[in-house]
C-alpha cells in the first residue's frame, strides 16, 4: 500500500557551508550561503522560492532568510518544535505543501553556530526557552542532570541493564562513524579514524557515556530545496524522490525525559515513524539499502536500529559487532561520518547525504541504492524520511 | 522524615521553575515530605504531576506521602561539564519508589563505582537553602558512606 505523500515530491538541490568550530559570520549568513548553494545545485531561482521550511532552535527567522536570498512571494512557511528530532519534518512539510499545491519550491535549512556562539552541549545553563519546558526540566536541574548528555544517558544505562550492552557497544557505533568521515572530505574529522581502543580511552561526560559517545559542536548551515517530483525529473540533478516522510510521539513522552514510561529501552516514538515510512513506500526495512541513522549519542543508534526494525530488540549490539552497519555491510549508516565524525548540523547534514545515496554522489556510496532512510533526533518527538530513486 | 542540612557551603543549585501543578512537591520537601500526585477520580498516582490525570481526565487530585523506599532503576554519574553548585563525580538516580512511580534525585552515601541497578534507597530531604530543599537518595544497606 502506498500512502498519499509517497512520490510526489523530490530533493532538487542539495546545498551547505564549511563545517568548523568557528564560521567567523553570522548564523544568517550561513543561511543565506546555504539556501543559495541548494537554489543553485537544483537549477532554480531564487525568485522562485515560495515555501520556507525550517524546525525549532534554529535563530534565522523565515523572513529574513527569504529577504537575503532575493525572494518575491512567501506562501507558505512552517517550523516545527523539539529541535534535531524535527530534522525530517521540514522535508515533511514541503513534501506536503508542494503536493497540496500551495507551494511550487520549498526550501528547508538549519544554520547555527552551535560551537563558537553557545557550547550547545553545555544543556540548561542560562535560561530555558518556554514554560512546560522550564517546569519539566525543573525535575532534574536542580540535581545537575543538566546536559543532553546527561538525559541520553539515564536511558542508556537501563538499556544496557536490560539487554546486555555494554560501552565497547556503543563504541563501535563512534569508530563506524569516524572510519567514513576519515575518508569525506567535508566531515570535520577526514583522515582522522579512531580505535575501539581510543573510543574507551577517551574521558568520562556522564556515565556511561564517554566523549566519544557524543556528537560534536559545530558551526556550519545545510538546505535542501523540495518540489513536485514530476519537475525535478526536468531539473540540473537526478531526483531524490521523498517516498515516506513521517512524524511521530507517543504516550508519556517527554523532552529528553521520558522515564516514567513501563520500558524506557525502547523508542516507541521512532517505530511510530518507521511503520509510518515503510507503509507509505510499500517497502520494508529489508528493502533499505543505506540509512542515516541520527548520532547525537551512541546508545541511541543501537534503539534506532531496533525501533526501525533493522534487528530484533536488545539486538543492536550484535547487529553492530556483526559489521552490518559498516561498507559491504547489509546496512552501512551514517556514510558521512554522522553527527560523530562529519558535522552536528542537527540531522540536516544527513538529508543532505541521504540524497548523494540516491544520486550516487557520496563520498562513500555504496552500491545500487534504491532506497534511504533518514532519521531525526529521539529522546524527543521525531521524525523520519524514505528518499528513493525516480 | 527529618530535614537533613547539607554540610558542604556551594554556589547555590539552580532553582527550580514552579506553578500551580507542581508547587505542592517542593513545599512538601521544605515541609520534610516527599509528596505525590494522586488521582481523585481513579486513585492512579502520577509524576512527574500533571493538572489532567491521562487515565480519567479528572481535575480533582491529592497528594500521598511516599515513604521514600525505592529501588535504583536507572542512573547516570557526572562528570563534565563541572558545574560550582555539585560536587564531581555527581551521581544521580531514577528511583522506582514503592508506590510505584519514578522519580529523579541525587544519591548520595555510596561510591560511585558501587552503584548498581536494582539497590534498595531511602530518601533523605535534604535543605541546601532556605530556597532550595531536594530529595537525595542513600542506600539502605550503606549507613556511612562518603
Ligand atoms: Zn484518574
Amino acid at each position: 500500500m502506498t500512502g498519499s505523500i509517497s512520490g510526489k515530491a523530490a530533493i532538487a538541490g542539495i546545498g551547505a557551508t564549511e563545517f568548523s568550530k568557528e564560521s567567523g559570520r553570522s548564523e544568517m549568513c550561513l543561511a543565506a550561503e546555504c539556501v543559495l548553494a541548494a537554489l543553485e545545485d537544483a537549477g532554480i531561482d531564487p525568485a522562485e522560492v515560495d515555501g520556507i521550511a525550517t524546525y525549532t532552535m534554529d535563530n534565522n527567522a523565515e523572513i529574513e532568510v527569504f529577504r537575503n536570498i532575493g525572494g518575491k512571494e512567501l506562501k507558505f512557511f512552517s517550523r516545527t518544535h523539539y529541535g534535531g528530532g524535527a530534522a525530517c519534518a521540514p522535508v515533511m512539510h514541503a513534501a506536503m505543501a508542494v503536493s497540496a499545491g500551495v507551494a511550487n519550491v520549498v526550501i528547508c535549512y538549519r544554520a547555527m553556530n552551535e560551537r563558537s556562539a553557545y557550547r550547545f552541549g553545555r544543556g540548561v545553563q542560562k535560561g530555558i526557552p518556554d514554560m512546560t519546558a522550564a517546569v519539566s526540566l525543573s525535575w532534574y536541574i536542580p540535581y545537575g542532570l543538566v546536559t543532553p548528555a546527561s538525559w541520553a544517558a539515564m536511558t542508556a544505562t537501563r538499556y544496557m541493564a536490560e539487554y546486555g550492552a555494554v560501552s565497547e557497544d556503543f563504541g563501535r557505533v563512534s569508530v563506524a562513524a569516524r572510519k567514513f568521515a576519515s575518508t569525506n572530505p567535508n566531515a570535520w574529522f577526514y583522515e582522522k579514524p579512531i580505535t575501539l581502543e581510543d573510543h574507551q580511552n577517551s574521558r568520562l561526560i556522564v556515565e556511561p557515556l564517554h566523549l566519544l559517545d557524543c556528537c560534536m559542536e559545530s558551526d556550519g548551515a545545510v538546505a535542501v530545496v523540495v518540489t513536485e517530483a514530476e519537475r525535478a525529473r526536468d531539473l540540473k540533478q537526478k531526483p531524490v524522490v521523498i517516498r515516506g516522510a513521517a512524524q511521530g510521539s507517543c504516550d508519556d513522552q517527554q523532552m529528553m525525559t521520558s522515564f516514567y514510561r513501563e520500558n524506557i529501552a525502547w523508542l516507541s516514538e521512532a517505530a511510530l515513524v518507521g511503520n509510518q515510512l515503510y507503509e507509505q513506500a510499500g517497502i520494508t526495512p529489508d528493502d533499505i539499502n543505506t540509512a542515516i541513522i541520527y548520532d547525537h549519542f551512541t546508545p541511541y543508534v543501537l534503539q534506532q536500529l531496533e525501533a526501525y526494525g533493522f534487528c530484533k530488540e536488545g539486538e543492536a549490539k550484535d547487529f553492530i559487532k556483526d559489521g552490518h552497519i559498516e561498507m559491504g555491510g547489509s546496512l552501512p549508516i551514517n556514510t558521512h561520518g554522522g553527527q560523530l565524525g562529519e558535522a552536528y548540523i542537527h540531522g540536516m547534514n544527513g538529508i543532505a547525504e541521504g540524497a548523494r545515496q540516491v544520486r550516487g554522489t557520496s563520498a562513500n556510496q555504496v552500491e545500487h541504492v534504491e532506497h534511504v532512510l533518514v532519521t531525526a533526533g529521539t529522546g524527543v518527538p521525531t521524525s523520519g524520511l524514505i528518499l528513493g530513486t525516480l | 522524615m527529618n530535614v537533613i542540612q547539607a554540610k558542604e557551603k556551594r554556589p547555590p543549585r539552580p532553582r527550580p521553575i514552579i506553578n500551580d501543578d507542581t508547587d505542592f512537591f517542593w513545599n512538601g520537601l521544605k515541609a520534610g515530605k516527599l509528596l505525590i500526585q494522586k488521582c481523585t477520580g481513579c486513585q492512579v498516582l502520577r509524576h512527574p504531576s500533571s493538572p489532567m490525570c491521562p487515565e480519567c481526565h479528572s481535575l480533582d487530585w491529592g497528594t500521598i506521602e511516599a515513604t521514600g523506599k525505592g529501588v535504583i532503576y536507572s542512573f547516570v554519574i557526572m562528570h563534565h561539564p563541572e558545574l560550582p553548585p555539585f560536587d564531581y563525580p555527581n551521581p544521580i538516580g531514577l528511583i522506582e519508589l514503592e508506590e510505584g512511580v519514578r522519580i529523579v534525585g541525587g544519591l548520595t552515601g555510596i561510591k560511585p563505582e558501587e552503584i548498581k541497578i536494582g539497590i534498595p534507597v531511602q530518601a533523605e530531604i535534604t535543605k541546601f537553602d532556605d530556597d532550595l530543599t531536594l530529595a537525595m537518595f542513600r542506600p539502605v544497606s550503606n549507613k556511612g558512606g562518603n
